[in-house]
């Protein structure tokens, strides 16, 4: 068992793209639920609405990359827009199932036969990076970041996916400490409240609904670039549950906890696979399969989980006063 | 201000008209499956008066206000306020015309501060517009304007001293003077309390009676649900009674107090003790008890009639249903 390999590839997973995408995702998520209130439950939607309005504006219509970009964002829009017409004005439930089905109908209309010219059914969509990684900057090499050597183009989908994610960080910590955060908790707390003191709620929750679909539209972007493809399979129901994972291990009303918590999430996932796989290498488990020791972690993951909820159920980063009066 | 003009145009009376309305309602009726909760024919409320409404539980008196408010929508009628019509008026829209109310059960942000729940109050914060909140500049100054102001209602509130802490930490009655004080950072023109009493301890309820005094004396207009009949009568100019939706009575309170419909709506047959006296209540209860069609006070019945079961089979009415049924006038 090689334990310098193990922390090296965990080191990876702290600043992989996706990773970087998950953090994305869960601030939406925060903006959501941690701020607004509003359960969204379709996080993996507006993601899959993000990756596939860049792949198919890229592919099917030859958009240069910022035209893609603005389509994948303005979709997302739309996308919130049309969720939160009809739900809105309703309880909260009501959003969770909503938004649940809707990511539902996206993953199958993507998946269908009859669009594959389109969104290439099952199989997804590839090669549609190419004109991200010709604004690359940096020149051909290998590059080397603490321990961990990477070409250029590994290195420039870092450099950009987490400088989004500083950027996206900015904003919210920006909007939510103004007032225009201050009514949105006070959505959050009792949205009845604060419509006697003569604020448009409706619109408030349409403007969070938005704003987080807009960061997970980012994500599933940048979810999708250093992959080369883009596959319905990943945008099932399961990756927004991953995501709550993140958002409360993190700490749920905060701007960096999603972050802490992808982090958390995905060096936590490296952790375990090395250190089951390097057990079962030695003979120091022979109960597991390989295949079954990926589901463990997994497994794994959950039980951390429960036992966050139960010995720090703010979160990493959460404030133990917001929940003494849960 | 003292103004001791008469407050009504020609008689009191249900529906009668006011020397200078800021409330008109016409024909305004809710009814939630067959029971009218609300059937107001027509009601005024008079301008910078403090009005009070009264009626027994299930008149219809919070109903009315959610109605008022664009809270709920009414099954059919008409209401303006201050020359202008807000049926079908959106809730938020109607607070910001100036007209702001208060919840039964109260509704504060348990987990902001105390601060931050009273900042939450105040008009004209250009940084509650998504475009503007990510520059600080620009809603800085309001926001110091905002909380100055915030800082003297709470002094005058008494919540000073809770200025950061959560407001889900304060007490019962404490949330109650919470939601007030938030509601006059609006700075409404008519302040609408539900039961703005209940649950506060009887020190602090002297201190809020000179609150909405002292409201009335700002030039609002304050229209509150009250059911403790001792403070209506300190603090109101005018009385509304409601009863099964409908307004039965109206008229100062002194006046009110002595009508026949009030007692009725609120007592029944026993009408010859004054409500507005404390005693009143305790020489009522003396009555019942020696009464032979009252329950009131006599062993073994008890308010959950076990002698029901007990004595008679299931299904079988005791004498004890026997006698409730006979007791409704």
């Amino acid at each position: 068992m090689d334990f310098g390999n193990i922390l090296i590839n965990a080191f990876g997973e702290l600043i992989s793209p996706t990773t970087a995408a998950y953090a994305l995702a869960a601030l939406g998520l925060a903006v959501h639920f941690g701020y607004s209130g509003l359960l969204n439950f379709g996080q993996a939607g507006f993601m899959a609405v993000g990756a596939y309005g860049y792949a198919i504006s890229t592919l099917t219509f030859g958009a240069p990359l910022p035209v893609a970009v603005l389509v994948a964002l303005v979709s997302s829009v739309v996308f919130a827009i049309v969720l939160g017409i009809p739900t809105l004005r309703l309880r909260a439930d009501y959003l969770a199932i909503v938004t649940i089905a809707a990511a539902e109908i996206v993953r199958y209309i993507v998946t269908t036969n009859g669009l594959t010219e389109v969104t290439g059914s099952a199989n997804g969509l590839a090669a549609f990076e190419g004109s991200f990684y010709a604004l690359n900057p940096f020149p051909q090499g290998v590059y080397n970041i603490g321990p961990l050597g990477m070409s250029e183009r590994n290195l420039w989908i870092r450099v950009v996916a987490w400088t989004i994610v500083v950027l996206a960080c900015l904003t919210v910590w920006l909007l939510m400490r103004s007032p225009w955060g201050r009514v949105l908790k006070g959505i959050r707390e009792d949205e009845n409240a604060v419509r006697a003191l003569g604020k448009n709620v409706y619109a408030y929750k349409m403007q969070a609904l938005v704003i987080g679909g807009i960061l997970g539209s980012f994500a599933g972007i940048i979810f999708t670039l250093p992959r080369g493809a883009v596959q319905p399979a990943n945008y099932a129901t399961e990756l927004t549950f991953f995501l709550y994972t993140c958002l409360l291990l993190g700490g749920m009303a905060t701007v960096l906890g999603p972050v802490i918590g992808a982090m958390i999430f995905w060096v936590v996932l490296s952790l375990t696979q090395g250190l089951l796989y390097g057990a079962i290498e030695i003979g120091a488990i022979t109960f597991l399969s390989n295949v079954q020791a990926g589901q463990l972690r997994y497994i794994l993951v959950g039980v951390a989980l429960m036992l966050l909820m139960v010995f720090r159920p703010q979160g990493v980063l959460g404030n133990k006063k917001e929940l003494a009066f849960a | 201000m003292n103004d001791e003009r008469e407050i009504a145009l020609g008689g009191g009376g249900p529906g009668c008209r006011k020397r200078d309305p800021i409330v008109v309602a016409r024909k305004v009726t809710r009814s939630f499956g067959g029971i009218n909760a609300v059937d107001v024919d027509y009601l005024e409320v008079p301008r910078h008066k403090i009005t009070a409404l009264i009626g027994p539980n299930g008149a219809g008196k919070t109903t009315l206000f959610n109605l008022l408010t664009g809270f709920d929508t009414p099954d059919s009628g008409e209401w303006e306020y201050d020359g202008s019509p807000l049926a079908k008026v959106a809730a938020y829209k109607v607070a910001r015309m100036g007209m702001v109310r208060t919840f039964q059960l109260t509704k504060v942000m348990g987990k902001l501060t105390v601060m931050e729940n009273m900042r939450l109050g105040a008009t004209n914060q250009p940084g509650e517009s998504l475009a503007k909140a990510l520059f600080k500049g620009i809603w800085g100054a309001r926001e110091k304007e905002v909380t100055a102001q915030a800082e003297v209602l709470l002094a005058k509130f008494k919540l000073d001293t809770m200025r950061d802490e959560y407001a889900a930490s304060l007490s019962g009655g404490q949330r109650k003077l919470l939601e007030m004080a938030r509601a006059l950072m609006v700075r409404p023109r008519l302040v609408m309390l539900d039961e703005p009493m209940a649950g506060v301890n009887p020190a602090l309820t002297q201190s809020l009676l000179d609150h909405i005094k002292n409201l009335k004396a700002e030039g609002m207009t304050v229209l509150f649900v009250e059911h403790d009949m001792h403070m209506v009568r300190h603090i109101a100019d005018w009385v509304v009674v409601m009863a099964e939706g409908r307004i039965v009575a109206e008229g100062p309170p002194s006046t009110v107090m002595k009508d026949q419909a009030v007692i009725d709506a609120y007592l029944g047959a026993h009408h010859d003790v004054d409500l507005g006296d404390s005693t009143g209540f305790e020489r009522l209860e003396e009555e019942l008890a020696h009464d032979d069609e009252s329950v009131v006070g006599t062993a073994g019945e008890g308010l959950i009639g076990h002698t029901i079961t007990e004595l008679h089979g299931a299904g079988e009415p005791g004498p004890a249903t026997v006698h409730a049924e006979e007791k409704k006038p």
